[in-house]
């Protein structure tokens, strides 16, 4: 016990940086099903539902397949950055998650006291920004070391994409960050707080300590930016079928690809969450504080959610719809119980509880855009960055300053 | 051996042997990718001296902005291997000189400006350094900064009016 208590400022982000990449790889396998299910369902379909009760297990499936499939190289491709391009990009998606809190509590194991993040900087979101900054290489090598025109076709839109759509996101981020004077992700979801103001104190509303802007300029930019920054439709173009077989990662195939395709579910994540945290509120509330029945609101959904995995679950005549999911079920209503049980536990879970909700949210709508939008040409996608959405993210950087001059005390 | 200085060591090494990995490999994009190297590993020494804000500044502009212009048009012009000419005269019998004597330049000025303090921006600890370099920023170095903003902007508009010209 002693070493860990000498050694907890060491074990104990370890163990935090442990269990969020085993949860962000576990939310990236089932976001790949949600997405399948969700667009099936939009175009009429079933989508997967042979693998598992509900295809649940299809996420696994194609883990497996991806392990085993062979993964040739190509011809005259060079080899260390053909290997170096999907790592870079899986790493740099998945670090950038360390700069996020997910809630406001604070926690003290072993002696050490720790918040709900990996680390808290005082610059997070520049760190973000600049980890993001780094992720078009991997992109763009992978397209240059395959040897192969689409691929290379691939990484050249996507590296121009990113560099256009990363100026006017950035931008649109300067309202808010003018608004908090604070860089740190931390800092601008507490300027975002009023007592019993409930949503309107947002960045979106725009009643905050601030100087009452709203902010919907900034988030419209930000959102349709960040988009295009996670090459996601309608601005997927550095992977377009139709066009480029299947972009930069064209000769990718295996786990390597299965690399690249998680790196963009976690940048997704990532985006979401920013987005959140951003203009959103974070973790706030969307209801006044005086509401206090509210905290109830997980215990509400979890419970009859965990009711009905257990009633669907015994319908099922296979071992993992007969004990698995019934397990599950229990663990989910038993979850929610303890919420509504524990009043510290209760208090803790509140902030998770609307960050998540809030982030999954902002994700069926990544793939309800996905399952309606068609894809936009190249030439429309480089004029609409350039000559909309960047001026209007300047002038949004110009209404807001101008506003906080205007009220500004003197 | 402490740790900041093991670091330093480390991060040190990294950007030397990315610098050394530029000059002698024979493709561009190599060559820019170590330049890359070289940007993280500056980035990690700010981040060393407590310079949290230029840090991520030097990662997002160089890192990020210019060496991404540096790798697209590597990758657009689709340029070769580089072919080894002849080394210039100048090069042969000048360089090895030139080279010892900017060394010793650097080592004498390192050696003698070893007691002077870092300015205020960089003291300032890591809480305030952003808000103190931008107080520098716009107050006592306001005319060079936008000096600077200037030149960048007329090297824009040359950039822009030699394109223009080709058509």
């Amino acid at each position: 016990m002693e070493f860990l208590y000498k050694y907890a400022f060491i074990i104990v982000p370890v163990i935090k940086v442990a269990i969020l990449v085993f949860i962000v790889l576990t939310v990236d396998a089932y976001l790949t099903w949600l997405e399948r299910k969700v667009i099936a369902h939009i175009q009429a379909r079933w989508g997967p539902h042979r693998v598992g009760p509900h295809g649940l297990l299809q996420p696994l499936a194609d883990g497996i397949k991806f392990v085993f499939k062979e993964d040739p190289i190509p011809a005259g491709a060079d080899r260390v950055l053909y290997f170096l391009a999907p790592f870079l990009t899986l790493v740099l998606a998945v670090t950038s998650l360390g700069v996020i809190p997910f809630g406001p509590g604070k926690f003290t194991i072993w002696g050490y006291t720790t918040t709900l993040s990996i680390v808290d900087l005082n610059i997070s979101l520049l760190a973000l920004f600049a980890i993001t900054a780094l992720g078009v290489y991997g992109i763009a090598l992978a397209g240059w070391a395959s040897n192969s025109k689409y691929s290379l076709f691939g990484g050249l839109r996507s590296s121009a994409q990113m560099i256009s759509y990363e100026l006017a996101l950035t931008l649109s981020v300067v309202g808010v960050l003018l608004l908090a004077g604070d860089l740190s992700l931390r800092g601008i979801v507490d300027q975002q707080y009023i007592p019993n103001l409930g949503f309107l104190s947002w960045n979106i509303a725009g009643f905050g300590k601030g100087y009452g802007v709203t902010q919907i300029l900034g988030f419209a930019c930000f959102f349709i930016a960040a988009i295009a920054e996670t090459n996601r439709v309608p601005f997927d173009l550095p992977e377009a079928e139709s066009e480029l077989v299947a972009g930069f990662h064209t000769e990718y195939a295996s786990m390597k690809f299965a690399m690249f395709f998680i790196a963009e579910y976690t940048s997704m994540i990532v985006v979401s969450c920013l987005g959140t945290i951003l203009f959103f509120g974070g973790w706030l509330s969307p209801f006044p504080d005086s509401w206090t029945f509210t905290h109830y609101l997980p215990s509400l959904l979890l419970i009859p959610f965990g009711l009905w995995v257990i009633f669907d679950g015994m319908r099922y005549e296979t071992i993992f719809g007969r004990i698995i999911l019934p397990g599950l079920g229990i663990a989910i209503a038993g979850l929610g119980i303890a919420l509504a049980v524990f009043r510290p536990l209760n208090d803790f879970a509140q902030g998770p509880f609307w960050l998540i909700s809030k982030v999954l949210l902002s994700l069926l709508i990544y793939i309800w855009l996905r399952g309606t939008l068609p894809r936009l040409r190249y030439d429309q996608l480089m004029g609409f960055g350039w000559k909309v959405l960047l001026p209007v993210s300047i002038a949004n950087v110009v209404i807001t300053s101008a506003v906080m001059f205007w009220r500004m005390p003197r | 051996m402490t740790g900041p200085i093991f670091i330093f060591l480390v991060l040190a090494a990294v950007a030397i042997a990315g610098a050394v990995s530029l000059i002698l490999h024979r493709h561009p994009i190599h060559s820019a990718l170590s330049l890359i190297v070289v940007m993280v590993a500056l980035a990690g020494l700010y981040l060393l001296m407590g310079a949290e804000f230029v840090a991520a500044v030097q990662l997002i502009v160089y890192g990020g902005a210019i060496m991404v212009l540096f790798v697209f048009v590597i990758m657009l012009l689709n340029a070769g291997e580089e072919e080894r000419t002849n080394f210039s005269t100048l090069a042969t019998y000048g360089g090895v000189p030139l080279a010892l004597g900017v060394a010793g330049l650097i080592a004498a000025a390192l050696s003698r400006a070893g007691t002077e303090t870092l300015p205020a921006a960089a003291q300032g600890g890591a809480v305030s350094s952003t808000r103190s370099l931008s107080m520098l920023l716009f107050s006592e170095f306001v005319y060079p900064f936008e000096l600077t903003s200037f030149l960048i902007l007329v090297a824009i508009l040359g950039a822009i009016v030699l394109a223009q010209r080709e058509n």
